[in-house]
């Protein structure tokens, strides 16, 4: 660790966070989990541990549509666990998509897989009896959950082009060693949930003793493709590439979407470019953002522990000067680079090596039988012939990478016969998002998965009745203000203020490098269908040639730009 | 309800005593009332033998002993009965609960009545085992001389119908007795015949008992008189209490295969006061919709007017509120059989064996809807016996609950014969009854199962499934006590997250510190079935050392696999850990028990 005391006026002085006391108190993420394992009388973790699982990948749970149902039943809430798995870049292979779906079916009370914005998937509704086998299920097929939730580095994302095969194929070989460098040390994981040897931990040498101040994400992306998101993360590597070949990086860190609702210290935020640096230097640059970070966060108040606030305090030059010195690495000029699009490309792309890619749209992520939709049977059974792997997007998509020439028909019958494939989904459609929030997210003060589909066809029913039904604008609903939808980086942005009540922020733009800002407040659904009806229609009336809507609000004056987030955001 | 005037002459105080005794009492809420008697009742446990003795002594003056071993309280009524009619014919009469007789008296014995009742497959109530288990050993005493009279109650639809008052009878006969009056063997609607039995009991009895009858100004006396007997309330089985239902609550989750139901019920204005261990006496309706369906079928007429009971009523009234339609019986079957002239019901009745299997499932709705032709009203009533209330062990305890009595019901429910079934009463508490019903209730007292008077001793409850109801009533009593004593609750049921009855009020208990410990078994949560026994076994250290350490022992529940599955955990780690072999360890529960350490309510 380094001597902080020699930047005094760097570090918030105060009483510290109770989060800090648990874990310094865990024995390195140990808690009294396993105590916890062996409790009959509640499907639920107590004090400290239900914090510390989130570190495991694990966040405690309840089905909140029965949950005052239940108290009158004088039941307590039917607790269980949503699992977040660890696969950076989001690569699954078939085989490990089959043990994946068959403990879904078998072992949780909904039984799907959830495909969400980090680029993973999750279980959700695994009782406590589970949970151990939940682990060594997915440990058979090389998967765990390590440090995918908590105050760690979370699942590393990288961006899918499976297009151009060999540099995104260096890309994802980054995004797993990046993820592996900053993982835990301690071995907590393996004694708890595989039985493994019991061996004590001294030192997190990187993320330190007690962890970093707050989450922090990871992502690696390939221009001119932004499906990661890059501002809503901590620390990007966005590479840069000579003919074809990886040679290095601009190093975006700063980014970060989670505010709270009433409280003007906290805002959404772009990430700063930090420079260039060559690949050799990756890693180094990686584990002293982090160490910067982990020694200057603010671990007082955990409302403004982030790396962007870290920034804004101390200073963006002060923060990188810092990193250069502990890495021993110069960040050298920006090179150039540009987004220019963040959805993902649906249907067949053939890649460079001359193998074929589908991407199909899931809704919300949800990989489930509906009627008439039987999608996860349906992936199934591409599973079982599938000769490629599957790769998920960080817009909760799933691309089946890698299909031979001869395999694309059947592959196809298959995701059609089952609903993978629709014809009749429009733009609008595929460019919605929603976070999971209600019934099992403890955070949603709105319905945001659920409600998107009758929303989404509302906004189609708009730039139908304005005449422009095959356009679109970034939609993204969310529950709460904690970002797992990024509906701050969207053109319109609905926020869950309460039940069936949102706010409306405006103003992203269709790459995702403008935070909107706020239009309407703790409103219904009703009133922004009429907002977005108006502004709509004067969209398709006066925007100028491939205008986006989000540019459009902004040149309208409809919503002030925020350019500088700490002023702008709240202004 | 008490009087709070003390009996003058009527009771063993001095003047002084006597004076602090009645400021006392114009005190005393009903509940507090209830809770000096049943504190008075329980620590008076070494006095009140002395209270039995008193009179055994008597027995030389010509005493008439009334002995009665009920597990739900109607031996108990009935054997009240016959002494109350014997007190009124100036006789002296000594009314003991089995339970609390001590089997050394009996060779002072010489006028005996003895009420006994059968559960199960032929075996005696709880309270009867000590005394039933003494006349078939070594140690009984001759009883030649002795004159006794056996009334045994029992259900038909059981197979060893009266079986232990039979036993009775043959056991005190061969120790040399004398049968003064031929047994009566009384069916569900025991009410109508009992009273006959008794007058001619009594008759059988006084002339013997006036001529060995010495002036005598001892009163006697019975336990239930050392302390004003809280159940001593106008309102009973013959005059239930109309109640308001304050909730009627489902208390399992929505996946459950089980339909449980949490009742508060009123009993304010009515002065009713119980302890925990008590049961809760339920009159019920018969569904009404089955029941014009029914008419329908036999092509009946509702509003024909019929006799029941006495009383004119329409048949569609009779048949819903005074008639057993659910429960079946072979003697149903038999009246009917008869009443339609129906051969194939005859041939039926006639082969028990084939009676008890057709009945086994069947309610009598289903019986009638097989057999629809012949019937009047009146010969449908005629063939019907009168609706018997049913008993629930009370879940609450009235330091907690205070003007409410809460109890928990599992609702029978099962598909058969084309149709679907509802238990009579659990289908009337669980699903007909409003929030804001009445219900007719009266409390049936069980001094058989009742919490320790020390309040230090350590309590182990065994309450799978429903089972659960009296240890909630043990749990806040304790509680409202303050009550120092260690209590371990074992539980179970089929799934962890559906059926953890009272749950979250558990999760409370632990972590109140008033339950020390509480360990679960959900069945069908994991390939093996796991059951509160196999808990027992895995904590049979524990287990013993609570037992040598004093603890009292309670199981109430399922009585056909549950109480004997649990029995022989008990007797594993009694010989895992407690240096038992299986016969000492048999022998260990049998003086549990016998000292009121080992309680049961299994049904």
């Amino acid at each position: 660790m380094l001597d902080n005391t020699a930047n005094p006026n760097l570090i918030v002085e105060g009483k510290l966070a109770d989060n800090e006391r648990l874990k310094r108190e865990s024995d390195f993420l140990r808690g009294t989990i396993t105590e916890d394992l062996q409790d009959r009388i509640t499907g639920g973790f107590t004090a400290d541990n239900f914090q510390l699982i989130r570190f495991h990948g694990m966040y405690q749970q309840d089905d909140r549509d029965i949950r005052p149902e239940r108290a009158q039943q004088k039941l307590e809430p039917l607790h269980n666990v949503m699992l977040r798995a660890r696969m950076p870049g989001g690569i699954i292979t078939p085989e490990q998509w089959l043990i994946v779906e068959k403990f879904a079916a078998d072992h949780t009370i909904y039984g799907s897989v959830r495909l969400t914005t980090r680029q993973t998937f999750q279980f959700h509704g695994v009782l406590k009896p589970n949970i151990k086998n939940m682990h060594q299920t997915l440990a058979s097929a090389g998967i765990d959950s390590i440090a995918t939730a908590g105050d760690v580095n979370r699942n590393v994302l990288c961006t899918t082009n499976p297009v151009e095969s060999e540099l995104h194929q260096e890309a994802y070989e980054w995004s797993k060693r990046i993820s592996e460098h900053l993982l835990p040390k301690t071995r907590a994981y393996a004694e708890i949930w595989l039985d493994g040897e019991k061996v004590k931990t001294t030192e997190e040498p990187i993320l330190g003793n007690t962890y970093l101040p707050r989450k922090f994400k990871t992502t690696v992306s390939i221009p001119p493709n932004n499906e990661v998101d890059v501002h809503a993360n901590d620390l990007n590597f966005v590479a840069i590439a000579e003919n074809g070949k990886l040679i290095g990086w601009n190093v975006l860190v700063g980014g970060g979407l989670a505010m709270t609702h009433g409280d003007t210290a906290t805002y959404p935020r772009k990430a700063d470019d930090f420079g260039f640096i060559p690949l050799e230097h990756t890693l180094a640059v990686a584990e002293h953002v982090v160490t910067v970070q982990r020694d200057w966060g603010n671990r007082v108040n955990r409302k403004n522990a982030k790396t962007k606030y870290t920034l804004d305090r101390v200073g963006t030059d002060t923060f990188k000067a810092e990193v250069e010195k502990r890495a021993g690495v110069k960040f050298g000029p920006s090179r150039p680079y540009e987004f220019t699009s963040r959805g993902d490309r649906f249907g067949w792309v053939e890649g460079v090596d001359g193998k074929h890619h589908l991407t199909l749209y899931i809704l919300s992520g949800r990989i489930l039988d509906y009627p008439g939709r039987p999608l996860k049977t349906g992936l199934r059974k591409i599973a079982e012939i599938h000769q490629g792997d599957f790769r998920m997007t960080a817009n909760q998509n799933l691309v089946v990478a890698g299909v031979p020439a001869d395999q694309k028909a059947e592959i196809e019958r298959i995701a059609r016969e089952h609903g993978l494939i629709d014809d009749l989904m429009t733009p609008q459609l595929k460019n919605s998002m929603a976070c999971v929030a209600l019934p099992t997210c403890p955070l949603a003060m709105a319905e945001a998965e659920r409600f998107l589909p009758e929303l989404v066809e509302n906004v189609e029913g708009l730039l139908q009745k304005h005449g422009i039904g095959q356009d679109h604008l970034i939609l993204r609903v969310v529950g709460c203000p904690n970002g797992c939808g990024r509906a701050m980086l969207a053109e319109a942005g609905l926020v869950g203020k309460g039940p069936g009540k949102y706010n409306l922020y405006l103003g992203g733009n269709r790459v995702g490098t403008r935070i909107p800002k706020l239009h309407l407040e703790n409103v219904s659904a009703e009133v922004i269908l009429a907002e977005l009806d108006t502004l709509i229609g004067q969209w398709a009336a006066e925007r100028n040639e491939d205008e986006g809507f989000g540019d459009f609000v902004i040149r309208k004056g409809v919503v002030p730009e925020v350019k500088v987030s700490v002023t702008d955001f709240h202004a | 309800m008490l009087t709070n005037t003390l009996p003058p002459g009527l009771n063993p105080l001095t003047p002084e005593q006597s004076t602090q005794m009645q400021t006392l009492l114009t005190t005393l809420t009903p509940i507090q009332q209830a809770w000096i008697s049943g504190f008075l009742a329980a620590t008076a446990g070494a006095a009140g033998a002395t209270a039995v003795q008193a009179p055994a002594q008597q027995a030389e003056k010509a005493v008439l002993t009334v002995l009665y071993g009920s597990q739900t309280g109607n031996a108990k009524h009935v054997a009240q009965d016959v002494a109350a009619k014997a007190k009124a014919r100036g006789l002296d009469v000594k009314l003991v609960d089995m339970a609390d007789y001590k089997p050394n008296q009996l060779k002072n014995e010489r006028y005996m009545v003895v009420v006994v009742s059968t559960y199960g497959e032929g075996e005696p109530p709880e309270p009867a085992l000590k005394l039933f288990d003494f006349i078939g050993s070594k140690k009984a005493p001759k009883l030649d001389g002795t004159k006794i009279a056996v009334l045994g109650l029992g259900d038909t639809s059981y197979e060893f119908f009266c079986k232990t008052a039979v036993d009775f009878e043959e056991r005190l006969t061969a120790l040399g007795a004398t049968v003064l009056v031929e047994r009566a063997l009384l069916d569900v609607d025991y009410d109508d015949h009992a009273a006959a039995w008794i007058d001619g009991t009594v008759d059988a009895f006084e002339p013997d008992l006036k001529a060995d009858a010495q002036p005598s100004n001892v009163v006697p006396l019975t336990p239930g008189m050392a302390a004003p007997a809280p159940a001593a309330s106008q309102w009973t089985k013959k005059n239930p209490f109309t109640a308001e239902v304050n909730a009627v609550q489902k208390i399992t989750g929505r996946d459950s295969t089980k339909d449980v139901r949490h009742l508060e019920v009123s009993l304010e204005g009515s002065g009713i006061t119980y302890q925990a261990g008590d049961s809760l006496g339920v009159y019920f309706h018969n569904d009404p919709v089955e029941v014009d369906e029914t008419l329908a079928l036999l092509n009946l007429d509702g509003a024909a007017e019929v006799t029941v009971g006495g009383q004119q009523k329409t048949l569609r009234e009779a048949l819903t509120q005074d008639l057993e339609l659910t429960q079946s019986y072979p003697t149903f079957v038999e009246k009917f059989a008869e009443a339609t002239d129906n051969d194939a019901l005859r041939k039926l009745a006639s082969d028990k064996a084939a009676l008890r299997e057709y009945i086994a499932d069947r309610q009598i709705f289903d019986i009638l809807r097989e057999h629809k032709d012949g019937a009047t009203p009146q010969s449908l009533v005629d063939s019907l016996r009168k609706m018997q209330p049913r008993l629930y062990s009370i879940a609450s305890s009235q330091k907690e609950a205070e003007d409410e009595v809460h109890v928990t019901v599992g609702v029978v429910e099962y598909n058969a014969h084309g149709r679907n079934h509802l238990g009579g009463a659990s289908g009337h508490l669980g699903r007909r009854l409003a929030d804001t019903g009445e219900l007719r209730v009266f409390v049936e007292e069980n001094n058989n199962f009742r919490l320790p008077a020390d309040p230090d001793a350590p309590v182990i409850m065994i309450g799978p499934g429903t089972g659960i109801a009296p240890f909630r009533a043990f749990l806040q009593d304790r509680d409202a006590d303050g009550a120092s004593g260690r209590n371990w609750l074992f539980f179970g049921n089929p799934h962890f997250t559906q059926d953890f009855l009272y749950q979250v009020e558990l999760q409370g208990y632990l972590k109140s510190g008033l339950l020390t410990k509480l360990d679960v078994a959900f069945s069908r949560d994991q390939a093996e079935k796991v059951y509160v026994q196999h808990r027992i076994v895995e904590q049979g250290a524990e287990l013993w050392k609570w037992l040598d350490e004093g603890a009292h022992l309670y199981i109430c529940g399922d009585a056909d696999r549950m109480a004997k599955d649990v029995h022989d955990a008990l007797i594993q780690v009694l010989v895992e850990h407690g240096k038992h072999s299986v016969e000492s360890a048999e022998a260990f529960l049998v003086e549990m028990r016998d000292n009121r350490r080992y309680q049961r309510d299994v049904y």
